[in-house]
């Protein structure tokens, strides 16, 4: 394999692999061209990928579907690492991170740290040698756009990292990815090598005297490892528990010496501000939020997948013009931002601008970018104990306050969900999200009373019916319900006494069936399966035989 | 060879190398064949612990306390740091799983679109608990976190196969699929 040897051999390789593809589509021997042909094997049906909709611009997801991830050459015939040979041949470091700084580019992770400054910082340290490390451990339920920019164009990551690397003087770069993601695993080291085998990584890229290399580490499933400081820990092959900040990793990082950690979103943007200039980027967003933002756009939406937006768009146009409108027309409750740390927006603020800022604002986060639109079907309630069901798994345990904070919080949320809240619970988990969010040592605990405090805050009154009124309004929380068949509905099809789980559903075939409220469960299967709507959700327990409600 | 590297070694903690040996899996040659092959090439590879976990996980399948001891030895650190590591992350085992694992996406967007029913029709079918194995030893039910697949919720991941948009009933076939295999062979 021929080693790139410059600017000049990069783009005279560009115009090759353009000419050839030139050829391969006129020739008429040529057959199955187009998005068969690029798109990798997993991603065939891409349900998650569609056509930029509404005021979507996409410049991290610019070549997912677009080009075959697993090819170097697709990646270099889009203009692939001509911004690391520019920035090589013609710049220093500094006006590296000069020309980051005028982009305004921000950490993509959910925190907003100017990444100019990160770099900087950790340039400007003493130590050696540094380190730069890409952060693609992903794991706030319902966000995938690490995921599929991992999956669908591997080289601008490291292209990006490279960049960096480049800007703040480090020899060695590590990607630490979550395990959960398989295929973006096999991606990024059959990328990582092709880099190799090119001469983009290794020892004097492109006949310059920088040398760069990367490895890959892998996760194994714990959350609280996207926080950079046990990010650290992990990688040094310890528990991965967050330490106290400072010293912040631009200091003391990585064994002990300065390191960068950044988003895969980050690195992702680099190359595009260094190519089209800082100008551009600087153009799209907000005063303060510059750029475009990925989100996973997920739940009661029509148009579910993942979305690249200008930074402050409303809440209003990413729903409706980007998402096509609540599913069914049915009312938009709130929607959720920012992973389990986030909150929840109400409907009512949907012509909030996003931006970190605002979210910040309202009580949620930026986060990574997952966002889910509710529904006034869904229970606030149980969503707020399935968040902190999830921060209290996670929690690491290092530190007292998120450790019992999340516990605490979870055993009151979990009784107020079984219709056994008392009065006073509402007080005392305010009281316990302030005393968790104050104290705890990293943001897993400092956001894990999030999803409770903006529910609270906007959506008080569920809390209280739930508590007072022993009564789940969206009819969610399975302690709070009852299933009931309309008798008039029901043509006895069988179909949900076969689906029961427990067997509560009895009744003679073509004629009602009826549930026993006895064995019933709750569990909603046959809410599901009955093509009749005959069944009904109906607020209140069951009344069950000598038992005292 | 690779015998006299793990008898030459000797740690500070645990049971001696000699002894070790003859427990199981490590009396097992091509268990711990394998897993002399993953020590010698990780072994000096800065923080290399992870990445050895992570390998015995997916080659051997589970982590005992045996292989940690043994880990040990050949690494030089003591035995609770390992099982330290090994009890934070939830991909590590200790116990042996099934043959296929069965695992129910817990995100938010799978929760919301009924990832329970599906796990409570599967725990139906088999007459286990999620979390267990079945007692011939062929299927693990698992609850796992986001596999970030959100737009085809909810999502079930037999191995590494994924299902997207499934309903209570289509849990059976899947179910009957996976064992139709040993039926095959």
């Amino acid at each position: 394999m021929t080693k790139i040897n410059g600017l000049t051999h990069l783009i005279n390789l560009q115009e090759q692999i353009i000419e050839k593809k030139r050829d391969e589509i006129t020739s008429e021997h040529f057959k199955g061209w187009g998005q068969e042909k690029f798109a990798p094997q997993a991603l065939k049906e891409d349900q998650e990928l569609d056509a930029p909709r509404g005021k979507e611009i996409r410049v991290v997801l610019r070549n997912c579907t677009l080009i075959d991830p697993e090819s170097l050459d697709d990646y270099i015939s889009e203009d692939g690492y001509q911004a690391l040979a520019m920035v090589l041949e013609n710049n220093s470091p500094e006006e590296v991170i000069e020309i980051v700084a005028k982009s305004g580019l921000r950490g993509r992770g959910g925190a907003g740290f100017p990444t100019a400054k990160k770099w900087e910082l950790t340039r400007n340290n003493p130590g050696n040698p540094k380190y730069i490390i890409c952060n693609a451990d992903e794991g706030d339920p319902g966000a995938f756009m690490n995921r599929r920019v991992l999956e669908g164009d591997p080289h601008s990551v490291l292209e990006g990292m490279a960049i960096a690397a480049f800007a703040i003087g480090a020899e060695q770069g590590y990607v630490y990815c979550r395990a959960e993601y398989p295929i973006a695993v096999r991606t990024l080291i059959k990328a990582i090598q092709q880099a190799q085998d090119y001469g983009i990584l290794g020892n004097n890229i492109f006949g310059s005297d920088f040398s760069f290399n990367i490895e890959l580490r892998i996760g194994a499933g714990a959350f609280v490892c996207g926080e950079e400081t046990a990010l650290i820990a992990s990688i040094e092959g310890k528990r991965g528990e967050p330490r106290p900040r400072p010293p912040f990793p631009a200091v003391s990082g990585l064994w002990q010496k300065p390191t960068s950690i950044n988003n895969v979103e980050t690195f992702a943007n680099v190359p595009q501000i260094i190519l089209t200039g800082p100008e551009w980027f600087a153009s799209m967003g907000t005063e303060k939020s510059k750029g475009t933002k990925t989100f996973a756009l997920a739940g009661d939406v029509n148009h579910t997948g993942l979305i690249e937006v200008p930074l402050g768009i409303t809440l209003r146009e990413i729903i409706y013009d980007v998402g096509e409108g609540v599913k069914k027309n049915k009312k938009l409750k709130a929607i959720q931002t920012g992973g389990p740390m986030g909150g929840c927006i109400p409907a009512s603020m949907i012509d909030l601008p996003v931006d970190y800022e605002s979210l910040t604002a309202a009580g949620s986060m930026m986060g990574s970018g997952g966002m889910i639109v509710m529904d006034e079907e869904t229970c606030m309630v149980d969503i707020a104990r399935f968040f902190m069901e999830f921060n209290q798994e996670e929690s690491c345990g290092k530190c007292t306050p998120c450790r019992v904070g999340t516990y605490s919080m979870l055993q009151i949320l979990n009784r107020i969900c079984q219709g056994k809240g008392e009065d006073g619970d509402i007080e005392e988990l305010e009281r316990l999200s302030k005393v968790t969010r104050v104290h705890s040592l990293c943001g897993l605990g400092q956001g894990a009373p999030n999803p409770v405090v903006s529910t609270i805050k906007h959506f008080r009154d569920e809390y209280e019916a739930h508590i007072y009124e022993h009564r789940c309004p969206a009819k969610v929380c399975r302690a709070l319900i009852r299933f009931e068949i309309n008798k008039d509905n029901c043509t006895g099809c069988t179909f949900c006494a076969k689906n029961c789980p427990v067997g509560a559903i009895t009744g003679e075939r073509r004629k009602p069936h009826e549930i026993d409220q006895d064995i019933c469960i709750q569990c909603g299967i046959c809410f599901q399966t009955c093509n009749f709507n005959a069944i009904e959700i109906l607020p209140g327990k069951a009344q069950l035989v000598g038992e005292n409600v | 060879m690779k015998d006299q590297v793990s008898e030459n070694i000797y740690g500070l903690s645990g049971q001696s190398m000699h002894e070790l040996i003859h427990q199981f899996p490590l009396d097992q040659t091509k268990i711990r064949e394998k897993i002399d092959e993953i020590l010698q090439e990780y072994k000096y590879v800065p923080g290399g612990l992870m990445v050895i976990l992570n390998e015995i996980q997916s080659q051997i399948g589970y982590i005992s306390q045996p292989i940690q001891e043994y880990v040990s030895l050949v690494l030089n650190t003591p035995v609770s740091a390992i099982a330290g590591v090994v009890s934070f992350y939830s991909f590590f085992t200790t116990e042996p799983r099934g043959d296929h694992t069965v695992k129910f996406c817990m995100g938010t967007a799978c929760y919301v679109g009924g990832t329970q029913q599906l796990i409570r029709k599967a725990e139906q079918i088999l007459n286990i608990q999620s979390g267990e194995t079945t007692p011939d030893n062929r299927i693990t039910l698992e609850v796992c976190r986001c596999v970030g697949a959100c737009s085809q919720a909810p999502v079930v991941v037999v191995d590494e196969q994924m299902y997207g948009r499934l309903r209570p009933s289509k849990i059976p076939p899947l179910i009957r699929d996976i064992l139709r295999k040993y039926e095959d062979s």
